[in-house]
């Protein structure tokens, strides 16, 4: 299971059209000999500075929102079962403390899917797409 | 309004049947022409496992929201709404939340890093065998507990049209769709099952947009006045809003409040129906774009249920919901019937038949999504993987097909049975139930195999195996299985654990297992093998 799953099955598609003319592009013309072994490979490109950036882009972004909104929504859990006076309060007409927090989590919920989206794009997937193929180069 | 005709609405008239049966059977027809055309262009394993990874982010989304908002949601959710009122909120926020899970965690880097499923992520750097033989059973275990709570939807769902609570019709129901099920997964595979889901949500966020277009015209587009409408037809007044209808009586009902929440936002992430869906798109940024076009429309269907519940209450009243079905499962055909001028108008019996039909292919569609999900679990981790040695030879593509089909007719078989057991329980609690096993077996073991560098392949054994069946012993000595007058079994009380959600408990264990097993490995995790799931899961090499 060292190999990547494509290389495994002779059935796999090849390379999407757009990706290979990338590649062909800036391939360099001569490979060295010797390839290194795939576990090799995937340790440097694990050490190199590029993927460092994209995996610290995913976790800081991550982590913390995934703490945040667990956080957030267990907390909503506790207060619904545990503070039934604090969440009968009025805040508008029939639309009491309860439901105002249940609206809140919906808006937070897609709030965060948008910050998510924008992070990724503009932090990850350029870069997680040249380290593909320069990856795959190597592994070749 | 609220104390109307509950009777006439439970006792429906043969023309009532006929519109409702000739729908029904028109759904039928369109979903076996999808799998008759889709069937002839699945051959390769590539085909029925993912439908050939070529749909669009904005299809995948759709077949994902198909997926996900099951007969659970829009009759179980919307009974739980119509009945407890604020108590059955829980359930819709629970539903969505869970997908910022699926997003930020999973969709991109399981896309990345596996091919079929869950288990080859985990093999990519464990060891093979043990892994999928523990991951596939899991897969299994939670498809067919999802399965069971849609077939009891179908069940009620029938029974509601025919005017018959028990009897063979409710049975052959049963067994007509999960003959249904089988046959679109063994011809059509998942291109045929991801159409069929694409139609389905379609169907079914228009039926649900037209139903709450027509609550809201009722009260004048004024959801205060909705509201206030809902707590007067609940029988129980301002209760009905506030929290503690369902959930508060008591410590343990609170804490079982509090463990269905649990299980509910971090189940999602680990359904094994779900995580299939982001193999049909061709990249991880597309399957990025299929989660977040499934949370805004997963999102706005859970909005506008809120609104079929409260309805439901104001104009059907909670005590007719109950009088006909005492889960509530009907609530939201029982407010179609009202809406459209009651049962005995053309119009309440057009628009009662319509969104029966709607429900109806919701069920057959998420079935198939169910069980295509178990039988790709056994097939190619259980029968091709785990259960072959290194030294005898490999499986062929045929063979690992062959196996698929006839795991799904297996597997239909089973949900056949299990459900002709379970017709009394509410779909979205037996639902809370699958979740919980998803939450705590492949939920901890999929979190640990992606960002901790020290996990081993006996903590990834653990935990699966662990959180497994730490929730179904707890389940089986549940109130659900017995000791309540809800219960499957009547005759004997063999329950001990308090909770009818045994995600408080168990989810905590399969975390804990997953570590323990972790820290007494004697061989230590693969440094190589952990850079290599790293560097794909991030990045996408050799993603196919």
């Amino acid at each position: 299971m060292n190999r990547p799953l494509s290389q495994q099955d002779p059935a796999a598609p090849a390379e999407p059209a757009g990706g290979f003319d990338w590649w062909g592009g800036t391939a360099p013309a001569e490979r060295p000999a010797p390839h290194p072994a795939p576990a090799e490979v995937y340790r440097a490109v694990q050490r190199s500075e590029a993927f460092q950036r994209i995996r610290r882009a995913h976790r800081g972004f991550v982590l913390p929102m995934s703490a945040l909104f667990l956080g957030w929504y267990v907390a909503f859990l506790v207060a619904a079962t545990t503070a039934p006076e604090l969440m009968r309060q009025q805040v508008a007409g029939p639309l009491n403390l309860a439901w105002l927090l249940g609206l809140l989590q919906f808006a937070s919920t897609f709030v965060i899917t948008w910050l998510y989206g924008r992070n990724a794009r503009a932090k990850r997937d350029r870069a997680a797409l040249g380290l593909r193929w320069d990856t795959q180069d190597q592994l070749r | 309004m609220s104390g109307r005709t509950p009777l006439a609405v439970a006792a429906p008239t043969a023309q009532h049947h006929g519109l409702a049966t000739a729908l029904f059977a028109v759904v039928v027809l369109i979903t076996l022409a999808i799998t008759l055309w889709a069937g002839r262009r699945t051959r390769a394993a590539e085909d029925f496992y993912t439908g050939g990874r070529t749909f669009s982010p904005l299809q995948n989304g759709f077949a994902v929201s198909g997926d996900y908002l099951s007969a659970a949601s829009f009759l179980g959710v919307t009974g739980l709404i119509a009945l407890y009122g604020y108590d059955g909120l829980l359930y819709t926020i629970g539903f969505l939340v869970a997908w910022l899970v699926v997003l930020m965690l999973v969709a991109e880097l399981v896309r990345n890093a596996g091919r079929y499923t869950l288990a080859d992520v985990l093999a990519v750097r464990m060891r093979e065998r043990p892994v999928r033989a523990a991951a596939g059973t899991a897969g299994m275990a939670v498809s067919l507990l999802y399965l069971v709570a849609q077939m009891v939807g179908a069940g009620s769902l029938v029974s509601l049209l025919l005017g018959t609570a028990d009897g063979p019709a409710r049975s052959w129901t049963i067994v007509g769709v999960g003959a249904l099920m089988v046959l679109y997964v063994t011809v059509g595979g998942m291109r045929a099952t991801t159409w069929i889901q694409i139609v389905k949500a379609v169907l079914l966020l228009c039926g649900t947009a037209l139903l709450t277009v027509l609550v809201l015209v009722r009260f004048r587009g004024d959801p205060g006045e909705l509201m206030r409408a809902a707590a007067r037809g609940s029988g129980v007044g301002t209760a009905y809003l506030e929290p503690g209808l369902k959930y508060g009586l008591g410590l343990v009902n609170r804490l079982d409040f509090i463990s269905l929440g649990l299980a509910l936002v971090l189940g999602t992430a680990g359904l094994p129906h779900i995580l299939a869906r982001f193999y049909t798109v061709p990249t991880a940024r597309a399957a990025r774009r299929s989660a977040v076009w499934s949370i805004g429309l997963v999102g706005c269907f859970y909005l506008m249920t809120i609104v079929l519940g409260l309805g439901a209450a104001a104009i059907v009243g909670s005590a007719a919901v109950q009088a006909d079905n005492p889960s509530g499962n009907t609530a939201v055909p029982l407010l179609a019937l009202d809406l459209g001028g009651g049962a005995d108008s053309t119009g309440g019996l057009v628009l009662f038949a319509v969104i029966s039909a709607v429900a109806f292919a919701t069920i057959l569609a998420v079935v198939a999504g169910l069980t295509l999900a178990s039988s790709v679990s056994f097939a190619h981790d259980i029968y091709a993987r785990a259960l072959r040695r290194s030294d005898e030879r490999p499986v062929t593509e045929r063979q690992e097909l062959s196996a698929a089909r006839g795991a799904a007719v297996v597997v239909g078989a089973l949900a056949i049975a299990l459900s002709l057991f379970a017709q009394k329980l509410n779909v979205a609690s037996l639902v809370g139930l699958a979740f919980a096993v998803a939450a705590s077996a492949n939920l901890p073991t999929l979190l640990y195999a992606l960002f901790w560098r020290r996990f081993t392949t006996r903590g990834t054994v653990w935990a699966l195996w662990g959180g497994l069946l730490s929730a179904l012993v707890l389940v089986v000595f549940s109130p659900v299985v017995s000791g309540s007058p809800g219960s499957i079994v009547t005759a004997v009380d063999f329950h001990w654990f308090p909770l009818e959600n045994p995600g408080l408990v168990s989810i905590p264990f399969g975390f804990l297992a997953g570590w323990l097993g972790t820290l007494t490995s004697r061989t230590p995790a693969d440094p190589d093998r952990y850079a290599e799931l790293e560097v794909r899961a991030l990045t996408g090499t050799g993603a196919v």
